[in-house]
């Protein structure tokens, strides 16, 4: 049996193996997706964002065990920061999720972000369509620990969650952009801390100020660690599916995000093109040292090379 | 090779002594790999389960509780239940050198005692590594 047959017979080892060709650039991986992307888009992707620290893995897998109640398949995707001296990394998000590793109905991945910024990695793309294939009804992509706009989640996900924790400074930073944009439900979370009602209200403030619209984000505060009300946040994640397809939104996000996805592509291959050029007979070294002596300006050399894709 | 290696980096047993296993992981986070890090008080299913579900290249361990010549050889009879044949597994912690036949036999590829620098653990799997 291949292993485009096994990844359909949901074989966790072909699963396994597919995403890992995905990140390494095989071309078989990426010929499987293109033969069975048909078969997609029935897993509904949730994105789960913020700080370091905030509690996102062990939300996680306490709302993978909400979702494993009603006997749904569950696939996460977790993301950390790749070295970009070494190139290694520390994958530590499944410490907080090691009840799960057993169950057979949940598949978890660990993934570097290999020098792709936003708090995503580049094949995380792939990756959820693998897990889609493979059969899942629900995605968590838990991202790294963002700071204020590593904001590449909303591009990815159906519905983006974000986590916060009391007392992360003072009411500016709830209404400053970037991430506190992207949120289409809030956890505060560590809700036992003090200040958590006070953090809770200066978002309810923020989001007061945005324009009317039919759906406004829900907050709710949770405590993962002591698995309080997270039976209300999945029901809150849940709402918001339940609007994205009552109103058929669903298809307009996801059209928007399959844009975001096709230029990622393109400029992937881009990139590639004139990263060959650059290098081929060390041109760029040649222009650098040109560029350093005055005998050229940044501006020239890019022409030069961009010149030489355009044949 | 064109891809980072990746290490599952697992704590079988009860003892909760994890320094060891951390300064590893460290180790091969700066060698460039891509270190899965598990946390305390795995049993060898769920060791297994993640190894697989990680797609990893090595599986090392780190126990320090005297359970080895248990544990160790169960992660490798799991392994090759799954049909996994490609992994490298490794031991490391406290291992009396009695017992370190014992575990070479069992299909631990290597055994690593205190006082072992990371680089030899890096070579080891640098050289043994079994996928391309």
């Amino acid at each position: 049996m291949d292993i485009q047959e096994r990844l359909l017979k949901r074989d966790k080892r072909a699963c396994a193996r597919l995403i890992s060709m995905l990140e390494n650039n095989d071309e078989e991986a990426i010929n499987i997706i293109k033969r069975l992307f048909n078969k997609t888009g029935s897993a509904y992707v949730i994105g789960i964002t913020g700080p370091p620290g905030s509690g996102k893995s062990t939300l996680t897998d306490r709302l993978t065990k909400e979702l494993r109640k009603e006997g749904k398949r569950v696939g996460i995707l977790a993301i950390d920061p790749t070295s970009p001296f070494s190139g290694g990394a520390i994958l530590g998000d499944r410490i907080r999720m090691s009840d799960l590793a057993l169950d057979k109905d949940v598949f978890i991945r660990s993934m570097g972000t290999r020098g792709f910024l936003g708090g995503v990695s580049k094949a995380t793309w792939g990756a959820v369509k693998i897990l889609d294939m493979y059969g899942c009804d629900y995605i968590f992509i838990e991202t790294v620990g963002v700071g204020q706009s590593e904001i590449d989640i909303v591009k990815m996900a159906d519905t983006v969650l974000m986590v916060l924790i009391p007392n992360m400074g003072d009411d500016i930073q709830a209404i400053k952009a970037g991430i506190m944009e992207i949120a289409d439900v809030f956890a505060i979370n560590k809700s036992d801390l003090d200040g958590a009602d006070k953090t809770k209200m200066e978002i309810e403030m923020n989001l007061d100020l945005n324009e009317k619209k039919e759906y406004r984000p829900p907050v709710v505060k949770v405590s993962a660690q002591k698995n309080e009300d997270i039976d209300i946040l999945l029901r809150k994640l849940r709402d918001h599916e339940k609007y994205l397809k009552d109103t058929e939104l669903i298809h307009q996000i996801r059209q928007r995000n399959l844009k975001t996805e096709i230029l990622q592509l393109a400029e992937e291959e881009i990139l590639r093109m004139i990263m060959d050029k650059a290098y081929e007979n060390d041109l760029l070294e040649e222009l650098s040292i040109k560029v350093e002596k005055r005998e050229e300006n940044p501006y020239t050399a890019k022409e030069k090379i961009v010149a030489l894709i355009k044949d | 090779m064109n891809r980072p290696i990746r290490v599952l980096v697992a704590k079988p047993g009860l003892d909760g002594h994890d320094r060891g296993a951390k300064v590893i992981a460290r180790a091969l986070r700066d060698a460039g790999m891509e270190v899965i890090y598990t946390g305390l008080r795995q049993t060898p299913e769920q060791i297994v389960a993640a190894a697989v579900q990680e797609d990893v290249d090595v599986v090392a361990m780190s126990l320090l509780s005297g359970a080895h010549n248990h544990l160790f050889p169960k992660v490798v009879n799991l392994l090759k239940g799954e049909g996994v044949d490609d992994v490298l597994v490794l031991g490391g912690g406290v291992i009396p050198d009695d017992d370190i036949p014992f575990l070479l036999e069992s299909g631990v590829e290597a055994i690593f005692t205190p006082g072992t620098p990371t680089k030899d653990v890096i070579d080891f799997i640098n050289t043994n590594i079994k996928r391309k």
